[in-house]
């Protein structure tokens, strides 16, 4: 933890890398983009931890980039590292399109607004259920009682298990973001597949019992009823499934955190909402602009391409950074203001653009909505006890710690 | 200066005075017409401004291009009248198009 980080304007631009990341855990990331958005924006740099790559940090040439999907591609992987030779679990976020769109397609409808009709009782009774749970006056860790639980809960219906295995949907989405590819330098390789082999080994079981009943709604059932998608092989099983776990899991968990983070940084903010509970759904896609749980996405050059007056070449490795476009001021008011009112809300770059945008959105937007409309009418207030502590990554932007003490 | 008509799903007509050049989408969000998100602001990058064309002005629009047929693959309920309103640039021999908005966007 005490690695000593150079101040980003003492050095040359030409090394500048926010890649490495301990510079996220410990929020000293801002001021690294802050440089690179006014210095160089299409900035490229040999990183001693991740090799050569492009660094794209404004909002217009991230939104250009991710909606150029010939020329960008997202194979083999979607994040900085390399991946580990012999253990590539394919999966559509990192694949292109033909094979891309008709797996997408074989899994959208679990989460599609049709659908959300179908999911919303279900998640307020679950959030009732919690909230109700939780100690009026007493200091706990928001992210384990909360974020996780209520996470934990809809995943584990997303995939149709029984719900005391939702525990292990968290675990196996932590081992799977946790890779020296995303910079966290904790577990090693072997620890990684055997969690892995663990998750995929679960799941056929779930494949074989759905294979043979009939169709639901559940992503496991869609999958094997798909002509598209039912002769998977396993690694791509275990690949689309850890997109799923993750995709649902650790985003919607860090926006649930960051929320309740936002709003004691930003007190008028909070007496703001207090007073007007219909500025929510305004205030969910402000928290999710400001999180920005998925700090950036990888492409590969599949051609010369000028972004931004430089030229990238075939083959390049180009970095799209999300939690950088969120803050460019060119696009964005105020960028590093919490503003629950902000017009243009929606205006963010969080979910991505393009055909790989985010696919959850809109359950992972009702699910926030419906956390603070019913914690609204519970508690008159929520207090941060202790600054977070964070998750070691340049992928997640994630807490594993936020203390706080709710006021009846 | 085309006028033109937004229905919502719940069968509600919004006709507004649109700018030539301006996209179908940006008349819709400058004039307050509910059911229209335009998440990307325009860039054919999300699939939020998600419209049905009726039948008889079809024909007059330019057609949907690679991306836009794409990225209408992320929307729900797509038909063959299915377009993105921010690729559908407004002109005076478009005075009187009428569209029809989705449930919701996705």
């Amino acid at each position: 933890m005490n690695t000593p980080i150079a101040d980003p304007y003492s050095l040359p631009l030409d090394e500048l890398d926010p890649s490495a990341g301990v510079l996220f855990q410990r929020q000293l990331h801002w001021a690294y983009f802050e440089r690179l958005r006014k210095e160089d924006p299409v900035h490229f740099v040999d990183s001693e931890e991740f090799g050569p790559y492009w660094s794209i940090t404004k909002f217009k040439d991230i939104m250009f980039v991710d909606s150029h999907h010939n020329e960008f591609s997202s194979e083999p992987m979607i994040v900085i590292g390399e991946p580990d030779s012999d253990f590539i679990p394919p999966q559509f976020i990192a694949m292109d399109p033909p094979k891309h769109d008709v797996q997408r397609a074989a899994v959208a409808p679990a989460v599609a607004p049709k659908q959300l009709v179908e999911w919303e009782s279900l998640i307020r009774e679950r959030i009732q259920e919690v909230l109700d749970g939780l100690p009026v006056g007493e200091t706990f860790n928001w992210v384990d009682r909360v974020s996780i639980e209520l996470t934990g809960r809809m995943l584990a219906t997303l995939f149709g298990i029984p719900q005391e295995d939702r525990a292990k949907l968290t675990k196996w989405s932590d081992v799977a973001t946790s890779s020296p590819a995303v910079g966290m330098s904790g577990i090693s390789l072997e620890e990684r597949k055997a969690g892995l082999r663990e998750c995929l080994a679960y799941f056929t079981e779930v494949w074989n019992q759905r294979v043979n009943e009939p169709p639901a709604m559940d992503f496991i059932s869609l999958l094997a009823h798909n002509p598209d998608t039912r002769d998977m092989d396993p690694m791509e099983y275990l690949g689309n499934l850890l997109l799923l776990i993750v995709g649902g899991n650790d985003t919607t968990r860090n926006s649930m955190t960051g929320g309740v983070y936002a709003l004691n940084k930003f007190p008028e903010q909070f007496d703001k909402l207090k007073a007007d509970h219909s500025l929510i759904p305004n205030m969910v896609s402000e928290i999710i602009r400001w999180q920005t749980p998925l700090a950036h996405m990888r492409r590969l050059a599949t051609q010369d391409v000028e972004v931004g007056g430089k030229t990238i070449k075939k083959g390049d490795k180009v970095v799209m950074w999300y939690v950088s476009g969120n803050r460019d001021d060119e696009v964005i008011d105020s960028p590093n203001e919490f503003i629950i009112d902000r017009a243009r809300a929606r205006h963010h770059v969080s979910f991505g653009f393009g055909i790989h945008r985010c696919m959850g959105n809109r359950l992972g937007e009702m699910q926030l909505q419906i956390l603070w409309e019913e914690l609204l009418a519970r508690f008159s207030h929520i207090e941060v006890m202790a600054e977070p502590e964070r998750v070691e990554s340049n992928f997640v932007m994630g807490y594993t710690d936020l203390q706080v003490k709710l006021h009846a | 200066m085309p006028s033109v008509t937004y229905i919502e799903f719940d069968g509600t007509p919004h006709t507004v005075e649109a700018e030539n050049g301006s996209s179908l989408m940006q008349a819709a969000v400058d004039n307050e017409v509910p059911g229209i998100d335009a998440d990307c602001g325009g860039g054919c990058a999300c699939a939020t401004c998600h419209v049905y064309v009726d039948e008889v002005w079809i024909a007059k629009l330019n057609s949907a291009d690679v991306m836009e047929t794409s990225m209408l693959q992320l929307a729900e309920g797509v038909a063959a009248n299915s377009r993105l309103s921010c690729q559908i640039e407004l002109n005076d021999g478009l005075d009187g198009l009428t569209v029809h908005l989705p449930e919701s966007q996705h």
